[in-house]
């Protein structure tokens, strides 16, 4: 069997059902081996779209995603979207064409060094150096981008050694002998961690993507409904909780909710779930929850006390952990439930005081916060959304309020302009009986448009939602608020016409401009078969608040 | 504290928090990786991309063909050594990570130093590699190379003592470490 059918076997083996790509010179013998195999190939127009897409897939899905480029610029093409893989923990698998071995280091055509260039930002990566080592790679491969925190993992193949004839002999015992995840937390910690919370008399749990990738949101919801204790989301956390729910306070951060933040600053207690103290989180981390204690719970022990120390660590996968902290939790006694009532009190005054809050306009003008409002009631609130970068994507995680996991797709760590579309695509193929929108910038769309010709081939009904205010928006309201309102390049201007750029890609293409009918025409463009792009006129200057500006602490709020 | 075990509830005033401290020396770290290609710069890479400074780092093989062993060391003023061994342990291909304790490891370096001497005082630079039990390996006319083997301390001292003399060149190979006693490193 040539190398290449070894590895659609491993692929399906490992239960690929689909693989995002784009062919080339060193990945020729690979793509020979897709007329055959059984297995969807979706042809993007662009490698950054097909890991995205891979990304969008894994992220709603839960399974592993696959994404396959050839040599040299195919290879540097998805290195974005393998870091975007690495800060988010995403679990995906990139499968590289090389050059042949004898050219390898001879500065050959469409050669680079894939391997060195991906180095700082995978998971793990391997080098094929004898053909016979194609199917163990690939399983480990597998192995290792799904387990533990999960993560990109790159497997570059030099194409001679591809269409070697080798014997295929399914691998099922893996050889990794430095990689032992740590999935089952100690349970005196845990004990420890559940008798901290029955003490805690100002708690909060700050759950984060760890909670969704350990599929671990109704565990939370256990432990968090266990006793009375509020609960906030970081961006790539919600819907790990339900958003309309009297214990939820809101997304936490820079532009978390007061209520959210405020708690934090206040807490005495602040127990950390699949999060990882991100700055953006934090604002000044000296000033960061000064009152609290730490219990941090999280399948990754680097995370642990990197930049807050911790005070009851817990290393284990958060569905496992907080399994035992609930069991923990109701087997305590003498829990007095009423030492919160208090606590309550304050966050329910910060609630009143401080909603999310926007000026509504008195003409037909959308608001941008009103467009997600708008979106929420017409996809019924149960849409997957997936989204750009920038402001948009905060308003979105403001507003669409998520009650379930893995409805919220979006590219937190590294926050990366074009990810939505490619992203929603990819969410559409793994949940075909699912809605899926993109809530998209007009400046982060068309960083991958192109892809909008890959949903009308490939008859993927996404639904995409431009909130065009012609600018650069978050930049532009940085340079507004910290540079003196000196506008430096944000302006986008009036192209492209979205309508005739959909239309042209295949895609139906409508212009919403108009505040009374938003709902009822966005309801129209969900009933659209095939993938359709409204492109929505907003108000043009309009800031993203409340917003924990950079280095401040999160007491100083501002909007 | 009230102990795991017990049904009292904890007092949260004494919670102390754990790890992430510098500990303000030199820590020395055995690094047991798979013997691998390109092993040497992940570990490596880690190091710069996380902004850590290392101060001498070998690589050699062990005992078993499959294994290589890295002896790193680092200013545990500078970085905290429990993110450094936390970040090293990511890397798939890394075994087993021993901070080694100073008191309970012999470490040795070895040092070619080359010494711009002339008559007598070729004969005063013999001497003090003798009193420092190092090898005279090499001798021009003007010049002269000695090897000394030690910790690194003693390597320094032997360093300012020729100094002054004109050294023309030094080339030390970074430490390798052992842990004292029966037990594995």
């Amino acid at each position: 069997m040539r190398a290449v059918d070894a590895i659609m076997e491993c692929l399906k083996a490992e239960g690929v059902d689909v693989v995002f790509g784009l062919p080339g010179g060193a990945n020729l013998p690979t793509y020979d081996a897709f007329v055959d195999a059984g297995i969807r190939h979706v042809l993007v127009r662009h490698e950054a779209g097909g890991g995205h897409a891979a990304e969008g897939y894994a992220k709603a899905t839960g399974k592993v995603g696959v994404a396959f480029a050839t040599s040299g610029p195919g290879a540097t093409n998805v290195v974005t979207p393998i870091v975007d893989a690495m800060m988010d923990s995403v679990p995906t698998v990139f499968i590289t064409g090389q050059v042949r071995t004898d050219l390898i280091g001879t500065d050959g055509f469409q050669e680079t060094d894939t391997l060195g260039i991906t180095m700082p930002v995978v998971k793990h990566s391997f080098q094929i150096r004898s053909p016979l080592a194609i199917p163990r790679a690939i399983h480990e491969a597998f192995h290792i981008a799904r387990s533990g925190r999960p993560g990109p993992v790159v497997v570059d193949i030099p194409q001679d050694l591809s269409r070697a004839d080798i014997d295929y002999v399914p691998v099922t015992d893996l050889h990794l002998p430095g990689y032992q995840p740590t999935i089952e937390g100690n349970t005196k910690q845990i004990r420890q961690a559940a008798k901290a919370m029955a003490s805690a008399r100002r708690p909060v749990i700050y759950a984060g993507g760890g909670v969704i990738n350990a599929n671990a949101s109704k565990e939370l919801f256990e432990f968090a409904t266990s006793d009375r204790f509020p609960v906030t989301c970081t961006l790539m956390g919600l819907g790990g909780f339900p958003a309309p729910h009297p214990q939820w306070l809101g997304m936490l951060g820079m532009h978390g909710t007061r209520t959210a933040n405020y708690a934090m600053d206040e807490a005495d207690l602040i127990c950390c779930i699949g999060a990882r103290f991100d700055d953006r989180i934090t604002g000044k981390l000296s000033e960061f929850a000064p009152h609290a204690k730490f219990i941090h719970i999280d399948v990754d022990p680097a995370e642990i006390s990197k930049t807050i120390p911790a005070h009851i660590p817990i290393v284990g996968d958060c569905k496992n952990v907080l399994t035992k902290l609930v069991r923990e939790y109701r087997a305590l006694e003498g829990v007095d439930t009423t030492r919160t009532d208090e606590w309550w009190q304050r966050i329910g005054a910060w609630q009143e005081k401080h909603p999310l809050r926007y000026e509504p306009t008195t003409d037909a003008e959308i608001k941008p916060q009103y467009m997600v409002q708008a979106l929420y009631e017409a996809t019924g609130g149960d849409a997957i959304v997936t989204s750009d970068v920038g402001q948009h994507q905060m308003w979105a995680a403001q507003y669409y309020h998520f009650a379930k996991p893995r409805r919220w797709i979006n590219s937190g760590g590294l926050g990366t302009m074009g990810f939505g579309l490619p992203a929603a695509l990819g969410a559409a193929v793994g949940c075909p009986d699912q809605t899926v929108v993109c809530i998209a910038g007009d400046g982060s769309i068309q960083m991958n448009i192109q892809e909008l010709a890959t949903c009308a081939e490939d008859k993927i009904p996404v639904k995409v939602f431009i909130m065009n205010n012609g600018y650069l928006g978050m930049v532009r309201q940085w340079q507004e608020l910290f540079w003196e309102k000196r506008y430096s390049h944000v302006d986008m201007g009036s192209y492209p016409d979205f309508v005739k750029l959909a239309d042209a890609y295949g895609a139906t293409g409508m212009r919403l401009t108009d505040k009374a009918t938003l709902v009822d025409d966005m309801k129209e463009a969900l009933a659209t078969p095939g993938p359709v792009v409204c492109d929505v006129r907003v108000t043009r200057e309009e800031n993203t608040y409340p917003m924990i500006a950079p280095g401040q602490a999160a007491r100083e709020m501002v909007g | 504290m009230g102990e795991p075990a017990t049904k009292e509830l904890l007092s949260l005033d004494d919670l102390e928090a754990a790890g992430n401290l510098h500990s303000g020396r030199k820590h020395v770290l055995s690094i047991l990786v798979e013997n691998k290609f390109g092993v040497l710069t992940r570990v490596a890479g880690l190091f710069a991309r996380r902004g850590y400074n290392i101060d001498t780092l070998t690589v050699g093989p062990t005992d078993d063909e499959q294994y290589s062993r890295i002896t790193l060391t680092f200013d545990g003023a500078m970085h905290s050594v429990d993110q450094v061994t936390k970040q090293l342990h990511k890397l798939i291909n890394v075994l087993k990570i021993r901070d080694l304790e100073p008191d309970d490891t012999v470490a040795r370096e070895l040092a070619l130093f080359k010494v711009a001497v002339e008559g007598a005082q070729r004969a005063e630079v013999m001497q003090i590699a003798d009193i420092f039990r190092g090898k005279v390996v090499d001798v021009t006319r003007r010049s002269i190379i000695v090897e000394i083997t030690g910790t690194t301390d003693k390597i320094a001292a032997f360093e300012r003592m020729v100094r002054p003399f004109g050294l023309i060149e030094m080339m030390r190979t970074g430490e390798i470490a052992i842990s004292r006693g029966r037990g594995e490193t």
